[in-house]
């Protein structure tokens, strides 16, 4: 089943990029997707972490939460920059997702929001370096990590 | 309706300068390499993120939009993993950031 996704997302990828609908370049597509899906499930890749499907249906939500934020934190960031009001800090923040993807997703989600980068990993705990006590707040509010639990749906 | 498009993509290609050039600034700027990288990850997603925009008001619906929106794809899952290799490097040197360090840190 999981197979079939992937063959499904690498061919739609393939008709995208290629933008010829000949017989022999559509043929040529389907045998090297077949033969791409062929050695990922030969080298056992398709798992949950390879292919995270589990995050498809609350993913769309998610994505647009995320882009107001970086928009918003583009904006302070700038602000900051442009003032000068910079007071560093580090500090930890501890996680509650189950799954190693959904970690790396909230890991990547803070990094990815200017003001804010995950520098260490351990376990269940992250250590954050914020610009700023506002940044640091945002993230110690825990609002994100509760959207990217939502967003694994496995609690 | 081309003139409309056009003003749309000069504002989001000033937008994005705006936040490039704010952003190389905090490079020069601010105190330490970690604070620093929140001036580059200003760039990668703020300029970014609105000259793609901006693009893709010029081309319309065609098969270049969807080659845009997949650099925009590529760019927004590469450029944390860059930030966090680039972050966790200088703590494995054993390179404190400078500012206070809230509770016990890793």
């Amino acid at each position: 089943m999981n197979s079939f996704i992937l063959f499904f997302i690498l061919f739609s990828l393939w008709l995208l990029m290629s933008g010829h609908y000949n017989l022999l370049i559509v043929s040529l597509g389907i045998i090297s997707c077949v033969f791409c899906v062929y050695v990922a499930k030969r080298g056992k890749l398709i798992d949950d972490e390879g292919l995270p499907i589990f995050f498809m249906p609350r993913l769309l939500n998610y994505l647009i939460w995320l882009f107001k934020e970086i928009l918003k934190s583009n904006l302070s960031t700038a602000k900051v920059i442009i003032n000068g009001k910079v007071e560093p800090e580090t500090f930890t923040v501890k996680t509650s997702q189950v799954t190693d993807v959904a970690k790396v997703t909230y890991a990547n989600s803070i990094t990815l929001t200017p003001g804010t980068v995950t520098t260490k990993i351990q376990k269940g705990v992250f250590e954050v370096h914020a610009l700023n006590s506002d940044f640091g707040d945002d993230v110690r509010t825990n609002e994100m990590d509760k959207k990217v639990t939502w967003l694994e749906g496995k609690k | 309706m081309e003139l409309i498009l056009n003003i749309f993509t000069s504002i989001c290609f000033f937008i994005g300068s705006l936040s490039i050039i704010i952003g190389a600034c905090g490079l020069i700027k601010l105190p330490d390499v970690f604070s620093r990288i929140h001036a580059a990850g200003m760039i990668d997603t703020g300029g970014t993120a609105f000259f793609i925009l901006g693009m893709i008001f010029q081309t319309g619906w065609s098969l270049i939009t969807v080659k845009l929106v997949l650099i925009g794809v590529f760019i927004f899952f590469t450029s944390p993993v860059t930030s966090h290799v680039t972050a966790n490097l200088a703590r494995q040197k054993n390179i404190l950031p400078v500012g206070k360090k809230i509770g016990k840190i890793l």
